[in-house]
């Protein structure tokens, strides 16, 4: 995985609260069995409409994704994270996000920035006054700069910790080999196996 | 001081503890006893194996089943839908490459994985249970710590049979009646969406939630799946429900349960697993089943439910503007006028099955209701059992004929219209009462519109054509 420090890009204001996974890439768009090529599942069904956000030619290029609370719950497709991240997106802010998106964001090098809610209504009216406008998130000091604006967001220490190294769990799992190998040698032996027969 | 069910669980499959150094903050790395895993969100983690030249560390204590893209018709044909059948060509690919155990299409203990996993007697009480899919809080109602997980986490299993997690906090969801029992015509299904509505589809992230109280002992081990697997809809990773004798009823005798001295050893532990009197939850909710009725969702999330006696609701009532936006939204997608009985509102496609209400307790009351009735002309109801164990089982009864007989069409094992992954799916516009988990906008098809019912409500739906229930249908 690539090391995040910090990311400049186009701000977009997603003034929606709910996102679920399945608004962020519909069903029918799991079927790649690829790790890319998601990017015209996201939001597939809302840029139908001209008026969605991303059609804005303000937008287009827009890689800081603003969304309202609770974004990406539901469905635990990680075919979410990487529509986004197909489509261009590095970070998404949000008062809250679904625990599993949140935990795949981090695996796949996405930043999920959580906010205050009233910050995001901030950067709402900002990016919606000035389309266009460029927002900084620097995950070293975990800040969020727009314009004359400079508000903080949390993030679990450990994935922090992973993103600005450029870590690879299952390696850091591996570290552990042996204290799995310890743990295997006294698993009890009425636990059932798949096995047939 | 004592400890909670989840916390127990959580204890037992610590191989490594997390560190307490505040920069790299390491969580703890938890065992994982059984991985699931279906032909959607395992491709890209297979591959990851093969990029890095990595096996499946242990393949015999994985299971794959092809559930979410298999057609429910015409199964002995190949699928029609290319890009599907290549999603199940690779699973199959892969499963042979890495020897994982298989239940394809036409075999007969295919299913939707939570169905399956159960029915084998693989889901087993103080396991840890992961699957690339966000329903497996179903597994929670035997006492195991079961939940979804994405693809990263898939490949991770699969190549070191741990996870690194943090614990989750604790919530008790207490259900309790006078008696124990719940009122006539209410299901756990209602018990759910009630519990939904109460906290809200966030109000449970980061929390495991324990079902207790006299209503959750009292009810069979399908409908404690049904309650445990709809957990994920109120935000939390997992539900649970403390083991007891109809779990291990439930258990003896399946092809996995342990036999003879492994069963009585297995049942000291078993009998450990349920929260100490003196453990703490990190929160609690009280859910009173007298006042339960049928429940039913009117908008585009699974806590927009109310009462089946109520009426849709009017934004022009509701205070916080952030709330106020999200119901007119729903009202707008679902095509619905505030103030409109729930019970007025006419269907044209009821769906009955999913990993939520798809199994032969949930076929058998909804074909008690359907008997001697016809479904109404114009709406067309979906029979789609969990599993083949489910449809063969069903079959015995002569249930399949009772529902063919109402004009329901009997369809193979899969997920199906839940999430509209194979060919059954809303048209644009159409309108569905389902049994299954998530009536988010475009879950069912795109433009579909869904009410998230129980096996009861759905049969009575479709026999008048409007969201019913048993009690609407007179004698």
């Amino acid at each position: 995985m690539e090391r995040f420090t910090y990311h400049t890009g186009i701000g977009v204001p997603l003034r929606r609260s709910d996102v679920d996974t399945d608004q962020i890439i519909p069903a029918v768009y799991l079927k790649r069995v690829s790790r890319t090529g998601f990017q015209d599942g996201l939001f597939a069904a809302w840029r139908a409409d001209e008026d969605f956000v991303l059609n804005h030619d303000g937008y287009r290029n827009g890689s800081v994704l603003v969304a309202g609370p609770d974004f990406g719950t539901g469905s635990s497709r990680e075919h979410a994270v990487w529509a986004l991240l197909d489509y261009g997106f590095r970070v998404v802010i949000s008062p809250r996000f679904g625990d599993i998106f949140r935990g795949n964001a981090g695996k796949q090098g996405l930043l999920a920035a959580q906010c205050e809610r009233a910050d995001v209504e901030t950067l709402w009216k900002l990016l919606e006054t000035e389309p266009g406008t460029e927002v900084t998130v620097d995950l070293a000091e975990q800040t969020v700069h727009a314009k004359d604006l400079t508000v903080a967001f949390t993030i679990d220490r450990y994935t922090r910790w992973r993103l600005l190294e450029g870590l690879d769990d299952i390696a850091l799992s591996l570290r552990h080999a042996q204290e799995i190998d310890a743990f295997e040698a006294h698993r009890p032996s009425w636990l059932p196996t798949t096995t047939v027969g | 001081m004592g400890r909670t069910l989840a916390a127990k669980v959580w204890d037992d499959h610590v191989v490594h503890r997390g560190d307490g150094d505040p920069t790299t903050a390491t969580p703890d790395l938890l065992y994982i006893d059984l991985h699931l895993v279906h032909e959607v969100t395992s491709p890209q983690a297979f591959d990851g194996l093969r990029l890095s030249g990595r096996s499946v560390r242990r393949p015999d204590l994985t299971i794959a089943t092809e559930d979410h893209n298999v057609p429910t018709t015409d199964i002995e044909l190949p699928i029609a839908d290319e890009i599907s059948r290549t999603q199940l060509e690779t699973l199959r690919r892969n499963c042979a490459e890495f020897g994982v155990r298989l239940h394809s299409m036409g075999d007969v203990e295919q299913g939707i994985v939570h169905v399956v996993g159960p029915q084998l007697g693989l889901t087993q009480p103080g396991m840890t249970v992961v699957c690339g899919d966000s329903h497996t809080s179903t597994h929670g109602a035997f006492g195991a710590l079961a939940f979804g997980i994405g693809t990263s986490e898939v490949e991770h299993v699969l190549a070191t049979q741990t996870l690194p997690l943090r614990p989750f906090k604790t919530m008790a969801v207490v259900v309790h009646s006078r008696d124990g029992a719940l009122p006539t015509g209410v299901t756990s299904k209602d018990v759910i969406l009630a519990v939904i509505a109460r906290i809200g589809t966030g109000g449970g992230q980061g929390y495991v939630l324990e079902y207790r109280g006299n209503v959750i002992d009292q009810l069979s081990m399908e409908a404690r799946m049904t309650i445990c697997n709809m957990s994920i809809e109120a935000g939390a990773r997992a539900g649970m429900i403390a083991p007891d004798a109809t779990t291990f009823d439930y258990l003896a005798g399946r092809p996995h349960a342990p036999v003879g001295p492994q069963w009585n050893a297995a049942m000291q532990y078993w009998k450990e697993l349920h929260t100490d009197g003196d453990a703490t939850f990190d929160a609690e909710v009280e859910i009173d089943a007298d006042a339960l009725t049928p429940f039913v969702t009117w908008g585009t999330n699974p806590g927009q439910g109310l009462p089946l006696s109520e009426r849709v609701p009017d934004p022009a009532q509701i205070t916080d503007a952030g709330e106020r936006l999200a119901v007119r939204k729903a009202l707008s997608y679902m095509d619905l006028q505030p103030g409109t009985p729930l019970r007025d509102i006419p269907v044209d496609t009821v769906f009955l099955g999913s990993c939520t209400n798809g199994r032969i307790e949930d076929l058998r009351a909804a074909a008690a209701v359907l008997a001697g009735h016809r479904v109404r002309d114009g709406v067309r109801m979906l029979v789609v059992p969990g599993s083949m164990r489910v449809r063969a089982q069903a079959e015995a009864e002569g249930l399949h004929e009772v529902f063919t007989a109402a004009g329901a069409q009997w369809r193979s094992a899969g997920c199906s219209m839940c999430l509209g992954m194979n060919p059954d799916q809303l048209a644009v516009g159409e309108r569905c009462a389902s049994t299954s988990n998530r009536n988010v906008e475009g879950r069912q098809g795109k433009g579909g519109r869904t009410h998230l019912v129980s096996p009861l409500v759905a049969a009575a739906t479709a026999i008048r054509g409007t969201l019913s229930s048993p009690a609407d249908l007179g004698s």
